[in-house]
């Protein structure tokens, strides 16, 4: 179909524009602009191979949770741009290096060097048994059979994170006067307010 | 004459049924500009606007063309592009949320295979929806950032931490919803809640009502309600606007019809969440008893008249309860809505699991 075929360019097209204007604008607001952008587009070519599963799992994970802190952080900071340009030239040789083993790596696979393009183990048997299913269902299918430890260790390993940042960067301060709410919702206006009857001409 | 069967027709199809939607979604949520200040002005003994046309019921329209004729104020420290492109976010992103709401479905009996009455009958219609609310925040953000204003950016601020934290209990809510209904698509859902549920359990199959999921979730619909108001900015929680302390929020430096698209943003979002709520837990376009003249009465209509329910208890929520304190917010969002929703998709999976309640 040409149409599946012009919004695959489409797509495509916008988001390695979009990624390429990620690293060089010169606003970091627009940075991460961009990069929603880039999620976005990467959504739609999920959609495009059929896996709308995680297409919207992208847009929920990446553009609905990450990229709003990202946007808050980028934000609230104070940034000095002159500052961000001269980092520019420094980091340069590493950014390249990581590039072109990604390139490498990108050539690999699609020049045919390493089979690829069919699923073994325990997803060929679930493709096998549901050809044309929910991929939901079976990504849950695989996920809490066949890969429940491997699952489980990612889960872990973000709740190691979530526990390291909350110990990184809670502190206690002392004179700091907190609210006990219990207290605040306990009060009864017979111990709090106290009812005085005024003589007129005379005050309290 | 193939290329116009392939592709030109399906196109002007398709925009015919998108605007049989959004029409209808644009006029409600005009009269709903209306019906919040009627309402409004009843519960506080006023009468609300009655001079536009009668019992003011052109106010609306005279709002909006009002909003179009003005001048467009750009201030000069904004980032232009930036700060048109945020209140377009918002009305785009309140408007293509609708292609996936199932309106009705004809299931005639013996007749032809049931048509389900929606644009986009996609496998997972809840995580659109969900992804498309969860999207609703860079609006305000964009536009908080963008003017250039203290105002402005404080409410955006405030704003995005509001809807980032609701958004997590909404997300719990609707997982012990669709482990109820067994998909994740929205029309599923909405049929899981005819044919089983506590009206059969009891044995009177007519009060369809029962089997909406409102009943055994009902923790879950008070909550999942109360998360609606804050995602939408709403009353008691619309802090983000307080006029009190922050003028009117992020859209202080918006006029005209820059700031039209924002309140119509929010507005749609206020009845696309009420939608939602419809579809999640008031059983969609069923009608609430099993009559031969209610059946008769099509779904769409069940549908528009369940989401003026909810629109009209959003409203009274307006009228009746004082603007929440911002750590009580955050509060009630971490502290209460997250544990209890998050216990109730372990509680409710294990019910289902135990009784054998489980979908398919």
């Amino acid at each position: 179909m040409v149409v599946q075929a012009l919004a695959f360019y489409a797509f495509a097209a916008v988001l390695i524009s979009a990624g390429i204007m990620v690293v060089v604008s010169k606003n970091p607001v627009h940075s991460v602009l961009f990069l929603i952008l880039c999620f976005f587009n990467a959504a739609g070519l999920f959609v495009m191979m059929g896996a709308e599963f995680l297409a919207m799992i992208l847009v929920i994970v990446y553009v609905g949770a990450v990229a709003v802190l990202f946007l808050f952080v980028v934000m609230m900071l104070d940034v000095n741009f002159t500052e961000l340009r001269e980092g520019f030239a420094r980091y340069l040789p590493i950014g390249l290096v990581i590039g072109v083993v990604l390139l490498i790596e990108l050539i690999v696979l699609v020049s045919g060097a390493i089979p690829i393009g069919k699923a073994s183990g325990p997803v060929a048997k679930a493709i096998a048994k549901q050809p044309s299913g929910h991929n939901t269902e079976m990504i849950g299918r695989l996920l809490y059979t066949d890969y429940f430890y491997l699952f489980q260790a990612a889960g872990m390993v973000l709740l190691v994170a979530m526990i390291g940042a909350i110990v990184l960067t809670h502190r206690r301060r002392d004179g700091v006067r907190r609210q006990s709410i219990a207290k605040q919702t306990a009060r009864k206006s017979s111990e709090s307010i106290r009812v005085v009857d005024v003589k007129p001409g005379e005050g309290l | 004459m193939e290329f116009f069967n392939a592709y030109v027709w399906p196109t002007i199809e398709i925009i015919f049924w998108i605007l049989v939607i959004i029409v209808p979604i644009i006029l409600g949520m005009a009269y709903l500009t209306y019906a919040e200040r009627k309402i409004i002005g009843a519960v506080q003994l006023r009468k609300g606007p009655n001079v536009v046309g009668w019992f003011g019921l052109l106010q609306p329209i005279a709002d909006g063309l009002k909003l179009l004729t003005k001048e467009t104020i750009i201030p000069s420290g904004a980032n232009r592009v930036i700060f048109v492109i945020a209140p377009m976010t918002t009305f785009v992103l309140a408007m293509i949320a609708w292609a996936v709401v199932p309106f009705g479905y004809s299931d005639v009996s013996g007749g032809p295979e049931p048509e389900k009455w929606v644009l986009a009958d996609i496998n997972v219609g809840i995580l659109y929806l969900f992804a498309i609310s969860s999207l609703g925040v860079y609006g305000i953000i964009m536009a908080g950032w963008a003017s250039n204003s203290k105002y402005a950016f404080l409410g955006a601020l405030r704003s995005a931490a509001q809807m980032v934290s609701y958004e997590v209990s909404i997300g719990f809510i609707m997982i012990t919803v669709l482990l109820a209904a067994g998909s994740l698509n929205l029309t599923e859902i909405v049929l899981a809640q005819k044919n089983h549920g506590i009206a059969h359990m009891i044995g009177v199959p007519e009060l369809t009502f029962l089997n909406w999921f409102w009943i055994p979730l009902f923790p879950m619909f008070v909550i999942f309600f109360i998360s609606v108001l804050a995602e939408t900015n709403r009353h008691p929680f619309d802090l983000p606007e307080a006029e009190a302390e922050l003028v009117s929020g992020y859209n202080v430096e918006y006029s005209a019809f820059i700031f039209a698209m924002f309140f119509l943003g929010e507005y749609i979002n206020m009845i696309l969440m009420s939608a939602m709520t419809v579809v999640l837990f008031m059983g969609g376009w069923l009608p609430p008893l099993d009559v031969s003249w209610l059946n008769w009465i099509p779904g769409p209509i069940w549908f528009a008249g369940k989401v003026a329910f909810c629109l009209l208890i959003f409203i009274l929520a307006r009228a009746a309860l004082p603007r929440y304190r911002y750590d009580q917010l955050m509060r009630l969002g971490w502290k209460i809505f997250l544990p209890t929703s998050l216990f109730a998709v372990v509680a409710v999976a294990g019910v289902l699991l135990s009784f054998g309640w489980l979908p398919k």
